[in-house]
């Protein structure tokens, strides 16, 4: 009964449940089409920002914009568990043998697939705007995405163990993401921003995910922003899962 | 623990337990079969046999009507069963009940007390928590009292009642109820006495014979001169087993 057979176990439950949900699957598809819909079209008109990017606006955009869904994303996880926390759900998962470790890569493998396939539609929807696509570039900014959405993940399962109330998680989620978000340069670039601001912004992480993520859309991968990108959400999604595995265990004597 | 070493061996532990939390824990968007199946996955089971015990479980618990329909459309009756049946998934020797037939109409808990008849039947040792006194007289050969966090009493049914023994008598007096307890305390035919909680002027009193101590209890009441309004008798219960062990009435403290 090893970690990799129930955390598919697990997975399998969550996914089937996701997908069976025609609301949840369609909001889901939606919410990426909209951000681009929506608010792509300003950076055009916003002077200075075209030539950010070979290629224009989009070839800027997309790549923050798939950073931008990860963090979001970090909501949702966390919420269900709180619901599945109060509802005795859980519980009953608890007093069975399954590995805990499972219980959560199951879970957090779910969120992983969900997030990967949101950020693709927001490709492929770019692309008539004029994304232009870079394969190898593309597939390991995917994989970026991935590692961002596990640490995202994990990081709202520790919290949501932590908190137990779907009102404060609410509350804790949005105000540490509006810095996390506004600081990280997906809406308008840092380099705009005064001095304070940008020492400020080099303090987050996510900063950090965004210039790798549009590097890898430029075509550049064997470059340090790449792998700076890599380890500072590599790292912090290790310590995440280390954290998360550590509450759901203590969570179940 | 079920012939497991609890702290090194609690794999094995969780193996041959089941448990059934008051709130149940069904998904509300899964259909009964799936949470079957999955809970079977749970406990190390293929998945050919987790579906096969799901299988079984849902005739066994008259629920292969609804079993492919979302749990959130089953009545309480209906969901309470599938949350027994998650309990029983890998067959444990031990399985914990927490108060099983709260919320349940009189019907449904005439049927989950069957299920439990039917368990013990077949070998299992079901642990029940209620706050009902009768289902604990109907469904248990050693009932334990627990009284704020303290097991108070503990044995069979018979023998808890057998403690409060002879017979209850209830009165109603006219007047100061406190005055009529300290008439009767120094009586050599009353074993104990327990003011009512609900009603500010009635009294309960232990006695061995119901029947010769009504017109004493008159007696002495009048002598005292002090009115008895109503006098009723009864057998005792385990609501006056839990009365005399707690001087609380559970119903009361529900309340």
């Amino acid at each position: 009964m090893g970690v990799a057979r129930d955390t598919v176990v697990v997975f399998r439950r969550y996914f089937r449940r996701s997908v069976t949900s025609p609301l949840l699957v369609s909001v889901s598809l939606i919410q990426p089409v909209l951000y681009l819909l929506l608010f792509a079209p300003l950076l055009g008109s916003v002077s200075g920002l075209s030539h950010l990017a070979p290629g224009g606006a989009y070839n800027w955009f997309v790549p923050g914009m798939m950073i931008q869904i990860a963090i979001f994303s970090i909501s949702s996880g966390g919420w269900s568990l709180i619901s599945e926390l109060r509802s005795g759900v859980l519980e009953r998962m608890w007093v069975t043998p399954v590995s805990r470790l499972g219980l959560l890569l199951g879970r957090v493998l779910r969120d992983i697939a969900t997030l990967v396939v949101q950020a693709a539609i927001i490709v492929v929807a770019a692309v008539p705007f004029g994304l232009t696509l870079r394969l190898p570039g593309l597939l390991i900014g995917f994989a970026l995405v991935a590692v961002l959405a596990l640490l995202m993940a994990s990081v709202s399962y520790a919290g949501a163990m932590r908190i137990r109330s779907e009102d404060t998680f609410g509350a804790v989620v949005f105000s540490a993401t509006l810095p996390l978000l506004l600081l990280s340069g997906v809406l308008l670039p840092m380099s705009l921003a005064p001095r304070w601001l940008q020492g400020l912004s080099d303090l987050n992480p996510l900063l950090y995910a965004v210039n790798a993520e549009r590097a890898l859309f430029a075509g550049t991968i064997a470059d340090a922003t790449v792998a700076t990108g890599f380890a500072v959400i590599g790292g912090l999604a290790v310590l995440s899962v280390a954290l998360a595995v550590r509450e759901f265990r203590q969570a179940m004597v | 623990m079920v012939g497991a070493d609890l702290h090194h061996e609690p794999r094995k532990v969780r193996q041959r337990i089941g448990y059934v939390g008051q709130q149940g824990g069904a998904d509300h968007s899964i259909s009964g079969r799936s949470e079957l199946a999955f809970q079977g996955l749970l406990y190390g089971m293929s998945r050919p046999d987790a579906l096969r015990r799901a299988t079984e479980l849902l005739a066994a618990f008259e629920l292969d009507a609804c079993a492919d329909r979302r749990t959130e459309t089953y009545s309480g009756g209906q969901r309470r069963r599938l949350d027994v049946a998650l309990g029983l998934v890998h067959l444990p020797s031990l399985l914990f009940l927490d108060e099983p037939t709260t919320g349940l109409d009189p019907q449904s808990r005439a049927r989950m007390w069957e299920e439990v008849r039917r368990l013990r039947a077949q070998g299992t040792t079901v642990f029940l928590t209620t706050h009902y006194l009768e289902e604990a007289d109907a469904l248990c050969d050693r009932l334990a009292i627990v009284d704020r966090g303290r097991i108070v009493s503990e044995g069979s049914p018979e023998e808890l009642k057998r403690e409060v023994a002879g017979d209850v008598v209830t009165l109603v007096v006219d007047g100061d109820r406190a005055a009529a307890a300290r008439l009767l305390s120094g009586q050599r035919f009353v074993r104990g006495q327990e003011p009512l909680d609900a009603d500010a002027d009635s009294l309960r009193v232990y006695v061995d014979h119901g029947r010769t101590a009504m017109p004493m209890i008159f007696r002495v009441l009048e002598g005292g001169g002090m009115a008895v309004r109503a006098i009723s008798m009864s057998r005792p219960s385990l609501d006056d087993v839990f009365l005399r062990r707690t001087g609380r009435s559970l119903r009361d403290e529900a309340a």
